[in-house]
Order: C-alpha cells, then structure tokens, then sequence
C-alpha cells in the first residue's frame, strides 16, 4: 500500500485556504494558519506558483489563487505560448531531418496545427498554421491519443483515407499501446498514399502532454525499403521533443522519453 | 578536428543568452537569463552591468554542459550586444561607476536639445552619419562625467574606462583588454564612419577624453582570448545585435535587408563599401568589417517600441499573462474597431527622430475591447515597420521585394501576417530564429576559419515560413491614413 503524500496534503490545505480568505494573504499569514515552517509553506507556494495555481502579487509579494486553478478543465498552455516556446526547437529539427516540422494540440477531437516549419529545401509551401488534421491518420495525432492530451479521445467514426488508416477501434487501440511503448510514434500512408509522418509528445511539468511535435513527407524519405520510419529520423524527434518539453518544465527519468 | 561548435554570447536589452551552434548553423543548446531592469525616474533605464557580467559567466557553461560539449570543443566565441548602452569603469579594480544607462534612456534630451543648436553639430552629423538623439551613447558619457565629481578628471588620467556593452563583456573575458569594434562605435557619435576612428572633432564636441575610449576595431577577426567563462577560446568577433541579425540572415550583398522583432525593431539595408546618406530619417551605419578588408555600411531604420509594448501590455495593464496571449487576446476580434496604439514611449525614432513624443491610444469608444487594443498593440508594430521601409524605399530608389523578418515576436502569425499586408511584399522567416545569435557564431566562425567563407554560409539559409500579403489596397491605405493621423496626434507633448 502506498502512503499519502504529506506535501501534496499540504499543497491541497495551501489551496483551500486561498479559496476560502478574501483577498491575498502573505506568507507569514499562510503559514501560520496552517502551522507549517515558513521555509516549508514557501516551497509549497514556490511550486503553486510555477504550475499556476497560485499568483503571487508584484508589489506585496502576497498570494491568491491562480488563473489556471479556475480554468482547470481548458488547456492548459496557450497555443501561440506553446509555439513561441518551441519555435527554438522546431527549426534545427527541419534542419536535421530535411523534412517539413509541425506541432500540433487537440481541438475538438482533431489536431490543430500550431506551428509549421517548412521543408528546408526552398520550394514554395504555404503555411498550414490553423489547420485541422485527423487525429487517427497523422503521427501527431496518434501521440496526441495514445497520452490522452487534453482528455483526447479517438472519434467514434474512424475515417478511411487510405487502404492503410486504421479502420476500426481495436485496431487503433493496438497502435496506440504501441506508442506508448515505444515513446514515439509514426504514420505510414495511413492519410495520403506516399507519405509518411513520425511524431513525439511535448511534455510539460509533471509529465503532463500538452502537445506533439513531428515530421512529415514523403514515405521514401521518412521511411526505409521495408516502411518502417528511419532510426535517425525517429531520434531527430524524439530529440526535439525532449528539447521542447525540458525548456517546458519537464524532467526525465532516465533518459526515457 | 575536435572544435566542433561556435558559442554565440547574446547580451541583449531584457536577457543574456549564451548559445552553442554547430557547424549547419543550427542550435544544439541555450541557457539565457534575464536580468533586472531599474527605472530610478521617469524616463530613465539602468543595467548593472556586474549583475550581466555574472550572467555571462554562469550562462556560458551552462550552455556547454547542455549541449553535452567540452570546451576544447569550442572553435571561438562571437559576442552580439544591445547597442549604444554605455557603461563606465574603474581601470584598476575593474568595478562599473554607477549603473549602464541603457539606449532607452531619455535622461540626456535638455542636452541633446541644447547641443543639436551648437555650431559644431552638423560636423558631428556628417562624421558619425546619426543624429543628434538621446538614443546614442556620446551624450550619456557626457551625462555621466557631469554628474559624477571627481569623474572627468579622472577619465583624462586615463584611470575610468567608458565602454557599450561588448567592450564591457571583453575587457572581462579577457581580463584587461580594452577594444570595441566598428558597429558598436558607430552608434556613440563619436565615430568617424569613414575613416572608422575616433574623431577628435567629434570628441571635443562632446567633451570627452581620448583616453577613457577603447581601441577601435573590425567586428570578425581575433579580437584576444578568453581567461573567464571560455578560458583559452579565442573571441572571433563582435557586433551590435542588429547588425549581428544583419549577418546571421546572410544579408551580405548591397541591397540586401532584414527586420529583426525584439525589444524594439530594426530594419538594416546592406548598402555595400558605400556610405549611403539618408534623407528620409534613416541611420547610416556600418554592418560589419572583417579584418583586412573595408567596411559594409548599412542604412538602418530604428523603431524604438515594438516587442516591449507586448511586454508593457502584459506587465503595466496585465491584460495578458504571457507575451504569446496577446494573439490569442487580438483574434477575438476581426480588427482593431477604430482604435490605435502609437507607443512613442521615449519619443518616436526612425524616420520621425521626435524626442518630445509620447505615446497615444486613439478612437477610444465604448465598443473597444481589450481584444480592439491587443489588435493595435500588434498593427502598431506593422505600421511602424511600414513607416522605416517606405523611407527606405525612398532613399534607395528601389522598392523593397520581400522582407526577412527574425526575433520573438516572428512567433506571432498573426503579426507577420499584418506586416505582410500592410507592406504589400511576403514575410519571410528564415530556419534560424536566434538570428543574432547566429551572426556573431557565423563571425566568429569566420575568423578562426571554421567556415571557410561568406558563400559556405549562405548555403545556410533557408526559408522556415512564408506570409504572403492579402490585404486589399483601399483597405490599406486607409488604415495607414488613419496611423499617419495617430503619429501626428503624438508630436509636441513634451514642452520645454
Ligand atoms: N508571440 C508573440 N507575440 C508578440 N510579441 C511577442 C511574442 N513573443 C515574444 N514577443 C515579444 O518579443 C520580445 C522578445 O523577442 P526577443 O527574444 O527577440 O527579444 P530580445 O532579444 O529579448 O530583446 P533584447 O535583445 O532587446 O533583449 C518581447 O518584447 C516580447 O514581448
Ligand atoms: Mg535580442
């Protein structure tokens, strides 16, 4: 049996008492409301603070419930954020793989592109930034899915694009542990015959996916002769999307991903 | 060979940011940090340049320690700096006089005003190719040698060294090296950008001793080598970050022009060996010399307030919470609703140099929103963008046929969009946002013959994103009618 988590107990107790009072409280107020050690109660709000649940006034230092705390059900980094923080990561990738970079978050059961990187070969491509993808027939999708990024959730109907796109439930289930297991994930004509895509999760404090990060083109760059995505490529992404999420707030175990 | 990156130092207005790029000029680390900013009056910006210094020295292995490498893997340093802010120290203990005022920095306008009458100022203008204005370094030396007792003697002793932000960075690397180089003097007023020395002149003019300057160099070639934070890497180069931005989008042919979107933004025409003068408000400046060859001059458009009205937006009105939200703010709305932001915080620079400026909101009605004013707060930085090319275009007698963008705000879609419909001409985002950081590497780089030349690192470059103008000509040219009217409404508030 697992015990309960004492800071975590504490943290909760930190949130109640903000919610309650009126107003901002300070520290002082904090923690001997709670009768915690000063050090204590400011590592608790220290850690609030960075994942947003707790503000900290500028000017008196006092604390107050944070934005996110009462947006808890909507996501939780912003997209033009999102891409502005992964703009630096994004362009070695393209670099690096000589292929086409997107990054994509769930909007009503669909990827949204968030940030698009053109192929760096200088033909003309027009940004797709906006745009909805399937979320069952992309890379970035299917990471999307297999970490359930923002409560995704595979649609009831699965579209066919192609004699390869997972046509029914378990099939999709199947290919989603897949990609947990493998920490990364690929897609092979699954929505347009010749091209193929691999993508990794963004990952936030805590572990928290909060977005995927892929390479697309055509099938015979992405992939070898027997259509399995190249080694070098797949670690290009896997390589961005730590990148990513380490400058997000993650930690890795390890080395995985 | 085992040298297998460049680090680029980037000191710049809000943040330091020490980088590791390798040999394709692509990032393979990057620490940064930001450091205070102090505000003592209205008006009034400081850095402590110790606190930077400090931020240098932790950043840099830091960097290496994130990208894995050691640093007898680094070919060389190149150093890209905020321009024209100006540091004073003490030769012997090497402790900085006061605070850096910083190129925001309004405190010298009486001065300026005053010595912008004086006989010898048209002098002063041809020889450094700038105006007379707050924003360059001269007259904050002056400032601070009149405020400071005891100082002035001093500096003739030869016992207080004055230096911008490069010289301050090298002379610590180095322990005692005292040199700046060609961009970075261009912007003091002091230079002489043709025969790119100090003017005696120009120095009397000012009141300034020869002996507190540094030595004037080209910006690629061995500058010393490091002793602090790089210990045994050679400096290969040293730029002001603009013109660092200039290099690292490969802009090294005569005609050739990026924007670069940060704190402020500043547009650089490369205009070749020649000195091109402007009559539409723009800055003749030099872009870079590598040693043993002339000078690369430029004709430079400097708008003050862009990025930090995002930052003013999100830090004084709090309207946003992060500077990336103020596109989620701006896309509740499908336009501004009437109203327009002129940020002329330290009053308006190119192409208006109107020091007694400051900023308006207009069109104010109850129907405005704060998504109405995210969306002037973005169109602000379009305009002022349209306002520095068409007095380009002007001088150069060519119209501009693309512009390439670089810095944070080209995060913001939204934005490239606006510029590229209020211009007329597709925005281009090359695959490398940290474009003044890859300026300085590719000069550094250079100098230590890492990269064998200019050509090797053309190849480079490379489009990322394209945005491709639809905005309607009426519609255009109305609204720059009505911004045309917001600036006109900015003009004489401050009297005296
Ligand atoms: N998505 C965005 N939309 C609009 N503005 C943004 C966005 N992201 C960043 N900014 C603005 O861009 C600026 C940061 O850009 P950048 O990092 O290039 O500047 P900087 O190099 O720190 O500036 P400096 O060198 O002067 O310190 C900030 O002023 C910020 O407000
Ligand atoms: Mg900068």
């Amino acid at each position: 049996m697992p015990g309960t988590v004492q800071s975590i107990e504490r943290a909760a107790a930190v949130l109640r008492l903000l919610a309650g009072g009126s107003g901002r409280l300070s520290l002082a107020e904090i923690s001997r409301s709670l009768d915690l050690a000063k050090p204590t109660t400011h590592g608790i709000l220290q850690t609030l603070r960075k994942v947003g649940f707790v503000e900290q006034d500028r000017v008196s230092g006092h604390y107050q419930l944070g934005a996110a705390m009462l947006r808890l059900g909507t996501g939780f980094l912003d997209v033009n954020e999102l891409r502005s923080r992964s703009i630096n990561w994004a362009d070695p990738l393209a670099a690096r793989s000589g292929e086409a970079v997107r990054i994509g978050t769930v909007l009503d059961g669909q990827v949204l592109v968030v940030h698009h990187v053109f192929r760096p070969d200088d033909t003309f491509q027009t940004l797709d930034v906006g745009s909805l993808l399937p979320i069952h027939a992309t890379a970035l999708g299917k990471a999307l899915l297999a970490y359930r990024a923002d409560g995704a959730a595979a649609p009831a109907a699965l579209d066919r694009f192609t004699s390869r796109t997972a046509g029914t439930q378990r099939e999709l289930t199947e290919a989603l542990r897949a990609v947990r297991e493998a920490g990364w994930s690929a897609e092979v004509e699954e929505l347009h015959r010749g091209e193929a895509s691999i993508a990794a999760p963004i990952r936030a404090y805590g572990g928290l996916v909060v977005g995927a990060i892929g390479i697309s083109g055509h099938v015979e760059r992405i992939c070898d002769s027997h259509y399995r995505p190249r080694p070098a490529l797949v670690a290009n992404v896997r390589d961005a999307a730590r990148a990513v999420s380490r400058d997000l707030g993650a930690t890795f175990r390890g080395g995985a991903p | 060979m085992t040298e297998r990156y460049v680090v680029a130092i980037d000191q710049g207005t809000t943040s330091t940011r020490c980088i590791v790029i390798d040999r394709r000029g692509q990032l393979v680390s990057l620490a940064q940090q930001e450091h205070k900013q102090h505000f003592p009056k209205p008006g009034w910006v400081e850095h402590d340049a110790a606190e930077i210094w400090r931020n240098v020295e932790r950043l840099g292995p830091e960097a290496l320690r994130r990208a894995g490498a050691t640093i007898d893997q680094v070919a060389a340093i190149g150093i890209a700096n905020q321009r024209e802010t100006t540091i004073l120290w003490d030769k012997k203990t090497g402790q900085p006089i006061g605070h850096a005022v910083v190129w925001q920095d309004t405190r010298t306008d009486t001065m300026v005003g005053r010595l912008d009458h004086l006989p010898g100022a048209e002098g002063v203008r041809h020889r450094s190719g700038l105006p007379l204005a707050t924003y360059f370094s001269g007259p904050r030396v002056r400032w601070m040698l009149d405020h400071t007792p005891g100082l002035l003697e001093r500096a003739e002793r030869g016992e207080v060294l004055f230096g911008t932000m490069e010289t301050w960075l090298i002379w610590k690397l180095t322990g005692g090296l005292h040199v700046t180089d060609v961009t970075n003097a261009s912007r003091t007023l002091l230079l002489d950008i043709h025969t790119l020395d100090w003017s005696p002149a120009s120095l009397e003019f000012f009141g300034i001793p020869r002996a507190m300057l540094p030595e004037v160099r080209p910006s690629i070639g061995v500058f010393g080598t490091a002793t602090a934070a790089f210990p045994g890497v050679r400096i290969g180069a040293a730029l002001g970050d603009q013109q660092a931005a200039l290099f690292g989008q490969t802009c090294f042919a005569p005609g050739e022009a990026k924007c670069t979107y940060g704190t402020g933004s500043f547009l650089l025409l490369n205009t070749g060996s020649e000195l091109v003068r402007s009559t539409h408000g723009l800055l003749s400046t030099v872009a870079y010399q590598i040693k043993g060859e002339p000078a690369a001059y430029a004709l430079e458009g400097s708008i003050a307030i862009t990025g930090s009205l995002v930052q003013w937006f999100r830090d004084q009105l709090e309207l946003i919470a992060s500077a990336p939200e103020i596109e989620t703010l701006a896309r509740t709305v499908s336009d501004n609703g009437g109203c327009y932001i002129v940020p002329a915080f330290s009053g308006l620079y190119a192409p208006h140099w109107r020091s007694e400026a400051r900023g308006v909101i207009v069109g104010l009605t109850s129907y405005i929103t704060k998504g109405h004013l995210a969306r002037a707060v973005l169109e602000a930085s379009a305009w002022q963008t349209r306002e520095v090319v068409d007095a380009m275009n002007a001088d150069s007698g060519l119209a501009l046929k693309t512009l390439r963008v670089d810095g944070g705000m080209t995060a913001d879609n939204l934005l490239m969009q606006y510029i590229a419909d209020v211009l007329d001409v597709p925005v281009v985002r090359p695959l490398a946002a940290e474009t003044v950081s890859l300026g300085a590497a590719y000069g550094a780089g250079l100098a230590v013959g890492y990269w064998p030349d200019l050509e090797g690192l053309r190849q480079n470059w490379h489009r990322a994103a394209q945005w491709m103008p639809t905005m309607d000509a009426e519609r255009r040219d109305s609204e720059y009618a009505n911004w045309k009217r917001a600036v006109s409404r900015t003009f004489d508030w401050i009297q005296g």
